[in-house]
């Protein structure tokens, strides 16, 4: 993406904006280490949250029910100089189909992702100003 | 007012099927019917063998490395060009009941407007055409939609789950707990995907169609145009229609399909004359699609279940055709039948036995590649019936419903409207149809190229997980009606391979760019 680490790094580590830039997730809430967040299909999903290191960049999420045996999310902010960086968002599934679904998914949130923040607008970068984490939807309802 | 469109989609359906065409299992007297009146094609060819990039096909009339759709998952975008907007921008008002599947099905994060739709009980949405107008959701101003199971968000599971939530359970479980095509066996013989299913006749998604697509046509004005699209999910499995039509076809009298070699040594003989993928997937040990569960073995499939999936299938073909008949009888009754094109398909075939195999793949052969296709012209056109042994391709629909209205086709078309007689045929140079299978499914990629003319079918292969790309199929339809016996390395047919291998190259497709991703695996 053609902006710094740091600004990709400042929406990607808050837990509670992931709805306003990964397309399919329509609200989410976080209460300590744990964020849930609803599908577009009305489906309900608790995650654990593992990592949120500001040094290395890398966000994790653990899911263990619902669709998934297991499901591992991780995603990395790295510089690649002073004004791009790469975003990687992997995801370890079982069962593997839901691997292919999330693929798909997460692909749609990199590109609304770099879209934001590339254009300097978008939902993600109005909620920034935000001091503290929320619990909020995407039809901008506030918990 | 200008002719009425009513396009009839079944899902995986054999050829061989219909009585028109010599099926003996199913009695399918309306579509008979409509065929004695109108064209019957004898060399239909899908431009794939799985439904997503097949469906595209027909929507856009484009090959799958034009539209893009190169596998089931990938989703056709909202703005690819579509006949159905073509008609709706000439005026027609536009259904499409039943079945989509041009955006996956597996979709819990709600992308895809197909899902969203139905699960907001709309009737459509306003999305980007390719033009840039901003019209209904690929131009079908009323979709109403159902896939093979009550489960998800479509209109058909709402009503279940609205109306008859008790019957949910009596129907089969597409997929298992891992979320893979489901292996599990049922019925007499514990065959794959059959279940006896309690739910009642009305209520199953044959019917339901059938009911839908009449109310939407009761709701139009006497002289609306109108195109359309009935989509049954049916004969695809799971093979589970409403246990009390299972009597008319007793599996213990369906004798074996003719393309079901008897003997595990003949079977083996047969698919170890073809590339490696055939022999590997029979014996368990490479399944390279979703669509054919993972955990089922092929080689272990009994006479007995190839009897009892056969038998059911035939019923399911059965309830299709007399629910097509409530359809045509219920236009007849508005007035509109002297005006009114019916056009009977299907998206691909189902191998239901032959080689020892059920379900579909990469396997270019005629239980997947000779579709039914059938087309009533208006009896006001005066049209004379024929039956059409010249190659058509499902990539020339499209063009024919253009032609049907009055239109141009568009310059995005592929094909070319369908021929009326073999002379037709012959004057518009209709010579050859191509076949595309690319799927790259948990690290697992083949790739195909196939050409039907001639009476010949010639398949060629890219370098894939277990292919080096110097593989091929050549089989000779007249001498070699089951495509048992490989050609491809004979030199006495060396001469026709090269010709038809340099022709399909000569005629391949523009690709779209980039390649549109995966999004799910169906």
């Amino acid at each position: 993406m053609d902006v710094p680490a740091e600004q990709a790094w400042a929406v990607v580590s808050r837990a509670d904006l992931l709805h306003l830039w990964f397309p399919g997730i329509v609200a989410c809430t976080v209460d300590g280490d744990t964020r849930t967040i609803t599908l577009g299909s009305g489906m309900s999903l608790a995650e654990t949250l593992l990592t949120n290191d500001p040094l290395q960049r890398r966000f994790q999420y653990r899911i263990a029910g619902g669709l998934f045996a297991e499901h591992l999310g991780t995603i990395d902010v790295i510089a690649l100089d002073e004004g791009r960086c790469l975003v990687v968002y992997s995801s370890d599934a079982d069962p593997a189909t839901m691997a292919v679904v999330l693929g798909g998914a997460t692909g749609g949130a990199l590109e609304e992702l770099a879209r934001q923040l590339e254009t300097g607008a978008g939902p993600a970068l109005d909620a920034l100003s935000t001091a503290t984490p929320t619990s909020t939807s995407t039809d901008g309802a506030t918990a | 007012m200008g002719r009425k469109i009513l396009f009839i989609t079944t899902d995986q359906q054999r050829y061989d099927t219909l009585g028109c065409n010599g099926g003996q299992l199913s009695r399918t007297p309306v579509v008979d019917g409509l065929a004695a009146e109108g064209i019957r094609y004898e060399r239909a060819v899908p431009q794939s063998v799985v439904c997503m990039p097949s469906r595209s096909t027909m929507l856009t009339g484009q090959y799958p490395s034009t539209h893009g759709v190169w596998m089931n998952g990938v989703a056709l975008p909202v703005d690819a060009p579509s006949v159905a907007a073509v008609l709706h921008r000439a005026g027609y008002r536009t259904a499409l009941v039943g079945k989509p599947h041009f955006e996956p099905f597996l979709d819990p994060f709600g992308r895809f407007p197909e899902n969203t739709i139905a699960r907001d009980g709309l009737p459509t949405a306003q999305t980007r055409w390719a033009d840039g107008t901003i019209g209904p959701h690929r131009g079908f101003d009323h979709l109403e939609l159902a896939t093979h199971s009550p489960a998800g968000n479509l209109h058909y599971a709402r009503w279940m789950m609205e109306h008859h939530v008790d019957a949910l359970g009596g129907f089969y479980a597409v997929l298992d707990k891992d979320l893979e095509v489901n292996a599990d066996g049922g019925g007499d013989t514990g065959a794959p995907q059959v279940k006896v299913n309690p739910v009642a006749r009305d209520w199953y998604h044959t019917d339901w169609v059938a009911d839908r697509t009449i109310a939407w046509l009761d709701g139009l004005a006497a002289d609306d145009d109108w195109f359309c699209w009935m989509s049954f999910p049916d004969p695809h499995h799971p093979w589970d229609p409403p246990a009390s039509e299972l009597g008319r076809v007793d599996w213990r009298d369906v004798p074996l399909p003719a393309g079901y070699p008897a003997s595990p040594r003949e079977r083996e003989c047969v698919l170890d004359g073809k590339p490696r993928h055939w022999r590997l997937w029979y014996d368990g040990e490479l399944v390279s699609n979703y669509e054919a569960p993972t955990k089922w073995v092929p080689a272990t499939m009994t006479a007995d279940q190839v009897r009892e999936v056969n038998a059911v299938n035939a019923v399911e073909v059965e309830l299709i055709d007399e629910a097509i008949g409530r359809v045509v009888a219920a236009v007849a009754a508005r007035g509109w039948d002297d005006d009114l094109d019916v056009v009977v398909t299907t998206d691909h075939g189902e191998l239901q036995g032959d080689f020892g195999l059920l379900f579909k793949g990469p396997y270019h052969v005629d239980g997947l590649m000779r579709l039914p296709l059938v087309w009533r012209p208006a009896p006001s056109a005066r049209v004379a019936p024929a039956a059409v042994t010249r190659p058509v391709g499902l990539v020339d629909l499209a063009p024919t419903f253009c032609s049907i209205a009055g239109l141009a086709a568009e310059p995005w078309m592929q094909g070319q409207a369908l021929p009326v007689d073999d002379g037709d045929a012959e004057a518009r140079g209709f010579q050859r149809v191509l076949t595309e299978w690319d799927s790259e499914l948990f690290g697992v990629a083949v790739h195909l190229r196939t050409i039907t003319r001639d009476g010949w079918v010639c398949t060629t292969y890219r370098p894939g997980t277990v292919h080096d790309g110097t593989e091929g199929e050549l089989y000779d339809l007249a001498d070699d009606p089951l495509q048992q016996v490989n050609r491809w390395d004979d030199p006495a047919g060396r001469a026709i391979r090269d010709d038809l291998v340099a022709d399909l190259h000569d005629h391949l497709p523009p690709v779209r760019v980039p390649r549109l991703p995966l999004e799910a695996p169906v």
